[in-house]
């Protein structure tokens, strides 16, 4: 059974995100929690490029790599995070957590193993390039999009006023 | 190329997200896999949008428009989200969620 190179990329692709997402939960050390997030980032950007949404990879990779990612780095060196002072929970809470977790895993791959959809064609289309994105948020979803700046507008006003030192 | 592969990657990482809120008690730590399990369902999203553009629906736009929209909600909620992390950290030097409950008195 021969694999194409699309699934070769995306097996590659899945098994670094799903491997750095485990990274993520398991890491002692926060600063290497975010790095292996950074690193799914990345692979999920990667996939965005697979399935024809290059707009969308661009926009990952500025906003969350670029800007939330670096949030959270300097907010935990501002704190001065490490191994030693994490706070860890009781063991038997850690395995009912990767227990239940685990049995939803179980359940939601049940459900939708079976589920009949069309397929994903090897080629490619012109659906996520900017111009047709644009065209779709222009024309579909203004109203959305001007509420999103009045949401933007509020959580920068609700970041300041939380993080500002009262007197 | 079946879109169940999509699948079951979106749900594998959106479960390891569930875990890792479970499992953790440092709440940055519970703030990013918040933002795994999202990204989790923006993925998902993308392609089914592959999937009804591939299909021949002409809207299967829409999709990646609302993945958008999903970023733009993740953004301020983090900014907002971090900025409560740090005030409490500055009231308590702790970023253990377990100190929260003294909210309820």
């Amino acid at each position: 059974m021969g694999m194409s190179l699309q699934q070769i990329i995306f097996g590659v692709l899945s098994v670094i995100s799903l491997v750095s997402a485990l990274g993520v939960v398991l890491s002692k050390n926060p600063v290497t929690s975010v790095l292996c997030l950074i690193v799914t980032f990345f692979t999920i950007a990667g996939h965005y490029i697979m399935l024809n949404a290059q707009f969308l990879a661009v926009v990952h990779i500025i906003v969350y790599a670029g800007a939330i990612m670096v949030l959270f780095l300097f907010v935990i060196m501002l704190m001065n995070l490490n191994a030693e002072i994490e706070p860890q929970k009781r063991n038997w809470l850690k395995y009912a957590g990767a227990i239940s977790g685990g049995a939803f895993l179980v359940v939601l791959l049940a459900a939708l193993r079976e589920a009949s959809m069309p397929a994903l064609l090897p080629g490619s289309n012109e659906i996520g390039l900017i111009s047709n994105l644009g065209k779709t948020l222009f024309n579909q979803y203004v109203v959305p999009f001007e509420v999103s700046s009045i949401l933007f507008l509020s959580a920068m006003v609700g970041a300041v006023v939380i993080g500002k030192k009262e007197n | 190329m079946p879109v169940q592969y999509y699948i079951f990657l979106s749900i594998a990482l959106f479960c390891i997200g569930v875990m890792g809120v479970l499992m953790r008690r440092n709440a940055i730590i519970i703030f990013m896999c918040v933002e795994l399990m999202l990204n989790a369902v923006n993925l998902l999203m993308v392609a089914f949008s592959k999937m009804w553009a591939d299909a021949g629906r002409v809207d299967a736009g829409s999709a990646q428009i609302f993945v958008f929209f999903i970023m733009v909600v993740a953004a301020a909620e983090v900014a907002v989200g971090l900025a409560i992390i740090v005030m409490v950290y500055r009231n308590s030097h702790s970023v253990d969620i377990n100190i929260m409950n003294r909210l309820k008195n």
